[in-house]
């Protein structure tokens, strides 16, 4: 059993596991990170970042400055943002049979999968993470296609000129591999691999494995998954969380008596609590408003954002916000506020007696029948007809690189009234500001992660006691900020097994059983023998069929007949000789009464001498040795097979045949 | 005993001696029995008996059936105890056999019903009252009981149990009192016989293997030293402490709390002399045996003891000191800072017990904070106080807790894995800071405190209650941080401080948490108060939002956060440093928040800040407020306006409050009627102008205080008595002789009066002239009032009669229900 890993994002995994037959692939996130090398696309026209000026080499060369260009210190490439794809060499991702997907944020890479590497097999995810991901991957179209950038920078990328260039390029890995963003008419081949599942569903792979996702509580629709055959099971944890939001509450319990537990999707922010951190989203957005500022909270257009939105809800009107209206700009911002809604079966227990009332399960149907909230695809259009000021702004991307966000940094970065909230953990906030300082805008970093953080994780382990656990290799170490927390580490017995991009790990466990069908008519001819009370035994003979990885076992074929045809005499070349039968012989032999047999039997000067793995009985006078072991007797005597088959009688009588 | 119980006691004696009659409230027994103890305490026990042959016939008919219900038999053992606490009654029982048949071993003991623990609860409770002369001690010999009693000291029932050990006590000092007559007997073998018995069986608990019994023996103990004083206490540790001491040898050492109680609780006698008895020694090698937790309370109690050797209170210093010695120890590259335990015998143990596991380094820092805390406040409070090392441990425990220490060690690690947001921890430490802002400390370690303090204040993940606890903390340091020669200055290095809190404090008042809401406005108003007057702290509130934000809170959805925010809106207008940019000479603003006060006080659903106005507006009237001046009269007509028609009767306080102070301000402070005082002549009160009594007929005042002095809720109508009174007393000189009834429209208003006694309020008295009002006011009879009002609402309910008629009552009830089954 093997695990190849594509991914070093310990968030965004992609892994293939190898079992048993199978190939399968679990997850295939995207690293976005690699945008924030990349300088912001406009959605209207900025002076400012088009007159950025060039950047050029310590020498005063200036052959990269149509590529590079230099902001309050930093470096970015002026061109369409890549993204850092997963490993496609280390394993011909042909040879895929299936991709699990466990939630939205990890599928973000299936189009460069499943269109490029000539992937055949099925995708299997559950309908609101296929729903929410289409979401996903079309904002991400929607936001770079609609910015056109005439030029591809590709010159800064040789190995030889990156090296020349200031941190962070300089340490970028596998540039080369870096890819621009896939089509949606890619978005829309990948998704219709998809085929989709509910909770605890059971999906036979070939025969051989079975795989079924289990809540996992982090996100609408987002799963763990077990993979098992009749003796292994493996976990795929990924994303998980055990706070209360929205989602049903993780499945923990499916997870027990695993052998393997690949464990992913961790926090990315152990030491921040999010309730902590949704009050003080709060406080700074009121305190912003009620200064006459406008707040603007850079957000995927799903997932934190309903509960940010229900947060809200509550606050708003203890704040004395009833009047500030809220926006939430997305090209996909009312189908995802419309699907939350319908989604009943995936919420959490609250949510879905809601349903029954009826009343939406989420209060933003609320805030938007109030005009509290407003949607709109995009800044042009009706927006900037009801835009009005001071208000509060959802809206993406994160990464502050493309989307409308870029235009709001733009418009309201030069007051120090303003406030930029980032609650999502993925990127680094000072990276994402980089191309707009000097800011004056007040930033506030309250990054709201709700998976697993540590503590849950050592209980979730002692809980669910896997024998093995397979990790990132960042899990395995405090992280590099705070090298002392040894707390924020994964602690288990025996230590968790790391892994990090492009490496392979062999799975240490060996599969030692596989289970075997017995047709009935050859189980009515066993003839079971008890040799121990509780333990019986029976011979069997026959013909192993395998088909589709199962086995059966059916009877052996009659004794071979004469030939009557030629199509009959073919048949019989097929079945396999019977041979004749030994009986098979179980038992021990008990020293001391054995050599008071051989002396009732009229041996003598018998002598036992103790080995290490048994006794040597030795008859002196007739120059014979007897070996006892555990799983074998010897008899070795000179020549002599009269008094060989006369001790080999001895012997057999302290045995059992069948 | 008054005629009416008598007449009532025969009929709920048959009550309490009829099995089918239940008696369904217990505290109705209790009452019962407290009742003939306070009789018991004036009158012959015997007599009483003799005089009512029912209480006999009762005691006899339990003796004989025992069908009673078990709480009626606990009840009757308990009653006969009170009978024979004087001896003459205990002899007359004691003919009657009745107390053999009651507490001998063929009495309740031998009963179904003694497998209630009430009953045995009552039995050990009787005896108790009982063992009061020489002839108890003879009778408890004799019958039996004590061993009894010796048995229950390991009653399933706690309180039993409890109550079978403070028995003991009570007998054994009995008997030594009885026996020793003033003399301490230095032999115990010259003991009376029962004490003996209790002292033998301590003994013996002691040497037990078992630790129930020595715990039993270890409880007996403590209790004896605490409460008995004499000589013979000495000879009795004299000769237990050395089983006493042989418990220290056992591995582990059993009972460990009873064993320091014990230990405490002789050390804090009188009468021993404790360099002879080796008690030092003792508590010397206890706290060297102990476990870190268990040896801090022990080390607390050692620090408390009003004459202990200086060497012993050094070790038990140590001890309580330990826990911080290890943090520092683990945390600081340097070698240990001066002044605190350098790593000594048992910091190991210390060591081990923070690492074990959270619990128990939560529980140990706990209680060593909390400790070291109760400690710093005592006068005995050791000295040289290790002022900075403990703020060093202090501040370093809270950045264990937020995560911000680099440790330097290994344990340092694991302690900030451990401690990381540990909420318990972070209130404790907080507390213990800012009891440790009363002592001097250098410069850099008091910005250290600032420098956590304000991280505390600042951290999302600070829960509520923490940041409650670094709000009180950090005003204490305010306080206390570098006094300057004029004291009530802020420093300059909590000036800057305070510039960089109030971005915090804005952001505070923004929380979606109403508590953080509403410390953080408490907060607000203790600074206020303290430095509203000093120009730089007045500068640096102006720069911030606060006060907008604080103003804008009034409007909060939480009533507790809106009452706040009005006593810190007050605060902010008595000081001139109001919200709007108005400033004192833009007096729109001003007047904004006079009208909203006033709307909150006639519209606010809820009670909490309705009170905080009148108290806001009490003080602007106190303190002659700009706005109340400008028109008082209309500001006190407006708010008593209010204020008569409020539900709440701390509002209808707060407003006689009100009219108090103005009444003051008008017309003096009230004369003091002490009789030792030498009578200053009167002219120094002066006397109302007749216009002022016009115009408190036009608030009306008079009207509202006549209504509340029929007021239900019985503080209102004292404190409305209070003032009329007052009243009356400055206007005795004021018009001529009236007599009530003279004035045209008196008898109008005495009838309005009238009608309100009568429960029908709402008709106005109608406008009156001053000279009706006086009239009735002298016509009052307040005096009277006064001294019914004093006495508490449920005095008629509380007498005994009533108590009877209502357990009556309560049977009869019972009956008629009966007969309705059929």
């Amino acid at each position: 059993m093997k695990l190849y890993c594509l991914s070093g994002h310990p968030t965004l995994p992609c892994n293939v596991l190898k079992f048993k037959s199978t190939t399968i692939m679990l997850d295939c996130g995207l690293d976005m990170t690699s945008t924030l090398n990349f300088l912001p696309l406009p959605l209207v026209q900025s002076p400012r970042l088009s007159n950025l000026p060039g950047w050029s080499l310590k020498d005063g060369n200036a052959f990269l400055d149509k590529e590079l260009k230099e902001c309050s210190g930093h470096v970015f490439v002026d061109s369409v943002p890549e993204f850092c794809l997963p490993e496609t060499e280390l394993i011909d991702l042909s040879t895929v049979d299936v991709i699990l997907i466990s939630n939205y944020h990890c599928m973000m890479a299936l189009p460069y999968i499943t269109e490029h590497t000539g992937f055949t097999g099925t995708v299997y995810a559950t309908e609101p993470t296929m729903q929410i991901g289409r979401l996903l991957m079309e904002e991400l179209v929607n936001f770079i296609e609609r910015v056109p950038k005439a030029q591809s920078a590709s010159l800064w990328k040789n190995k030889d000129i990156q090296r020349l260039l200031p941190s962070p390029l300089k340490d970028a890995v596998e540039v080369s591999t870096w890819r621009r963003c896939y089509t949606m008419q890619e978005v829309n081949s990948a998704l219709s691999k998809i085929q989709l599942v509910g909770y605890s569903q059971k999906i036979e792979l070939f025969g051989a494995v079975q795989v079924t996702p289990l809540s996992s509580g982090y996100a609408l629709g987002s799963s763990n998954w077990i993979i098992q055959s009749h003796y292994e099971k493996v976990s795929y944890v990924s994303g998980s969380s055990l706070l209360t939001t929205h989602p049903q509450p993780m499945d923990q319990a499916s997870l027990k008596n695993s052998d393997v537990l690949v464990l992913t999707g961790l926090t990315q922010i152990p030491t921040a609590n999010p309730d902590g951190m949704v009050g003080e989203f709060c406080s700074n957005l009121a305190l912003t408003v009620r200064n006459g500022g406008n707040v603007l909270v850079p957000c995927y257009p799903s997932g934190v954002i309903y509960d940010l939105l229900e947060c809200l809800y509550q606050y708003i009107d203890s704040a004395g916000l009833s009047n500030i209206p809220f926006y939430f700009i997305s090209p996909v911002a009312n189908s995802s506020l419309e699907f939350s809604q319908i989604f009943a079966e995936w919420l959490c227990h609250n949510k879905q007696s809601k349903v029954y009332l009826p009343e939406p399960p989420f209060p933003h149907a609320e805030l938007i029948q109030t005009n509290k909230l407003k949607h709109y695809p995009s800044i042009h259009g009706d927006f900037s007809n009801d835009f009005r000021q001071p208000c509060v702004v959802f809206t993406g991307h994160p990464s502050l690189r493309f989307g409308d966000v870029v235009h709001f940094m733009e418009l309201w970065g030069k007051s120090s009234l303003n406030t930029v909230i980032f609650t999502e953990p993925d990127f680094s906030y000072l990276e994402a500001l980089a191309p707009y300082q000097p800011l004056a805008m007040k930033c506030i970093y309250c990054p709201i992660d709700t998976r697993l953080n540590f503590i849950q994780v050592s209980k979730l382990l002692k809980e669910v006691q896997p024998l093995h656990v397979v990790c990132p290799e960042q899990y395995t170490q405090p992280p590099p900020a705070q090298s002392h927390r040894m707390d924020l580490m994964i602690d288990c017995q025996p230590p968790a097994m790391s892994y990090r991009r492009a490496e392979v790990l062999a799975l240490p466990f060996k599969r030692r059983y596989e289970k075997i069908e017995i047709m009935p008519e050859l189980a009515d001819s066993l003839v079971p023998m008890e040799i121990k009370p509780g333990i019986s035994l029976a011979t069997v003979s026959a013909v192993l069929h395998t088909k589709d990885n199962k086995h059966v076992l059916q009877p052996p074929p009659r004794p071979t007949q004469p030939p009557s045809s030629k199509k009959r005499k073919r048949v019989s070349e097929d079945v396999p000789d019977c041979k004749v039968l030994k009986p098979l012989l179980s038992g021990s032999i008990p020293v001391e009464q054995f050599v008071q047999t051989l002396e009732k039997h009229g041996f003598s000067d018998i002598k036992v001498e103790d080995t290490a793995k048994g006794h040597i009985v030795l008859l002196q006078e007739a120059e014979t040795l007897i070996q006892i072991e555990e799983d074998s007797t010897h008899i070795i005597c000179d020549n002599d097979e009269t008094l060989r088959v006369r001790l080999r009688d001895l012997v057999l009588r302290f045995l059992q045949k069948f | 005993m008054d005629p009416e119980c008598s007449k009532l006691l025969p009929a709920l004696c048959a009550v309490l001696a009829d099995p089918r009659q239940l008696v369904a409230d217990d505290t109705c027994l209790e009452k019962l029995l407290d009742w003939f103890k306070t009789v018991m305490e004036t009158e012959s026990s015997l007599h009483l008996l003799q005089d009512h042959p029912c209480l006999m016939e009762l005691l006899s008919h339990v003796l004989k059936t025992q069908d009673v219900s078990p709480r009626v038999l606990s009840f009757v053992l308990r009653l006969v105890g009170i009978f024979a606490a004087q001896e003459d009654c205990f002899q007359y029982l004691q003919q009657g056999e009745l107390l053999l048949g009651l507490f001998g071993e063929t009495g309740a003991l031998s009963w179904t019903a003694w497998n209630m623990p009430s009953v045995r609860s009552g039995w050990i409770q009787g005896l108790c009252s009982l063992a009061h002369h020489p002839s108890a001690l003879h009778f408890l010999a004799d019958s039996g009981a004590v061993d009894t009693i010796f048995a229950l000291q390991g009653d399933p029932s706690l309180f039993v149990a409890s109550a079978a050990s403070q028995l003991l006590v009570h007998i054994l000092a009995l008997a030594m009192q009885g026996g020793a007559s003033g003399s301490p007997i230095s032999e115990a073998a010259a003991w009376p016989i029962c004490a003996q018995k209790i002292v033998n069986h301590v003994e013996e608990s002691l040497h037990s293997k078992a630790t129930p019994q020595v715990t039993q023996a270890l409880n007996v103990l403590t209790t004896t030293f605490g409460r008995c004083h004499s000589p013979w206490t000495g000879v009795l540790w004299g000769r237990l402490s050395p089983p006493v001491a042989c418990l220290f040898e056992r591995d582990p050492i059993p009972a460990v709390h009873s064993l320091m109680d014990l230990l405490l609780s002789v050390a804090r006698s009188h009468v021993l002399n404790f360099a002879a008895c080796g008690l030092w020694e003792m508590l010397a090698q206890t706290l060297s045996r102990l476990s870190p937790t268990q040896a801090g309370p022990l080390a607390l109690g050692t620090l408390k003891l009003q004459h202990c050797p200086q060497e012993l209170r050094t070790q038990a210093f140590g001890v309580l000191l330990q826990p911080l010695a290890c943090i520092l120890k683990a945390t600081t590259q340097a070698p240990g800072p001066p002044g605190l335990l350098d790593g000594t015998a048992g910091s190991s143990l210390t060591v081990d017990a923070l690492l074990s596991s959270k619990s128990a380094c939560v529980g140990l820092l706990c209680q060593t904070l909390a400790h070291l805390e109760e400690l710093q406040m005592l006068p005995q409070c050791p000295c040289p106080w290790p002022q900075v090392p403990l703020l060093g441990a202090t501040v370093t425990i809270l950045r264990l807790c937020d995560g911000s220490v680099d440790p330097s060690s290994s344990m340092g690690g694991r302690l900030c894995g451990t401690l990381g947001g540990c909420v318990r921890v972070q209130r404790a430490a907080l507390d213990f800071l800012g009891t440790l802002s009363q002592g001097t400390s250098p410069l850099e370690l008091v910005l250290e405190v600032f420098a956590v303090l304000l991280k505390t204040l600042e951290s999302p993940e600070s829960s509520p209650t923490v940041l409650k606890k670094a709000f009180q903390a950090t005003l204490r340091w305010l306080q206390n941080s570098h006094k300057t020669p004029n004291c009530s200055d802020l420093s300059p290095d909590a000036l800057l401080f305070l510039g960089e809190l109030f971005p915090i404090l804005q952001k505070r008042l923004c929380s979606p948490c109403w508590e953080v809401r509403d410390s953080a406005l408490e907060f607000l108003t203790h600074l206020i108060r303290h430095w509203g007057g000093q120009a730089d702290f007045r500068e640096a509130l102006h720069s911030s939002e606060v006060p907008t934000l604080a103003r804008q809170l009034l409007q909060d959805p939480e009533s507790y956060v809106r009452a706040s925010a009005v006593g810190t809106a007050g605060q902010l207008s008595s000081r001139g440093l109001q919200a709007t940019s108005a400033s004192p000479e833009n007096p729109l603003a001003q007047q904004g928040l006079l009208m909203d006060l006033m709307h909150i006080l006639s519209t606010d659903s809820e009670g909490f800040p309705r009170r905080a106005v009148l108290r806001v507006f009490t003080e602007w009237l106190r303190d002659g407020h700009a706005d109340v001046i400008r028109d008082t009269e209309w500001f006190v007509a407006t708010v008593l306006q209010a204020v008569s028609r409020d539900l709440d009767w701390e509002v209808r306080m707060q407003g006689l409050e009100l009219a108090q102070v103005f009444l003051i301000q008008a017309m003096g402070q009230p004369s003091l009627h002490c009789p030792y005082t030498v009578g200053l002549p009167e002219a120094t009160s002066p006397r109302p102008h007749p216009e002022f009594l016009q115009t408190l007929c036009r608030l009306p005042l008079f009207e509202f205080a006549f209504c509340a002095l029929l007021d239900c809720d019985r503080p209102v109508a004292q404190k409305a008595c209070d003032l009329l009174l007052f009243l009356r007393d400055k206007t005795t000189h004021c018009s001529g002789p009236q007599e009530a009834g003279d004035s045209p429209n008196s008898a109008s208003v005495e009838a309005v009066l009238q009608r309100w006694r009568e429960g029908e309020q709402g008709q106005p008295l109608g406008d009156l002239e001053p000279e009706a009002m006086l009239a009735i006011l002298r016509s009052l009879d307040l005096e009277g009032l006064q001294g019914k009002l004093a006495k508490s609402s449920d005095h008629v309910e509380k007498s005994p009669q009533s108590l009877l008629q209502d357990m009556l009552a309560t049977v009869g009830i019972l009956e008629e229900n009966e007969a309705d089954c059929y």
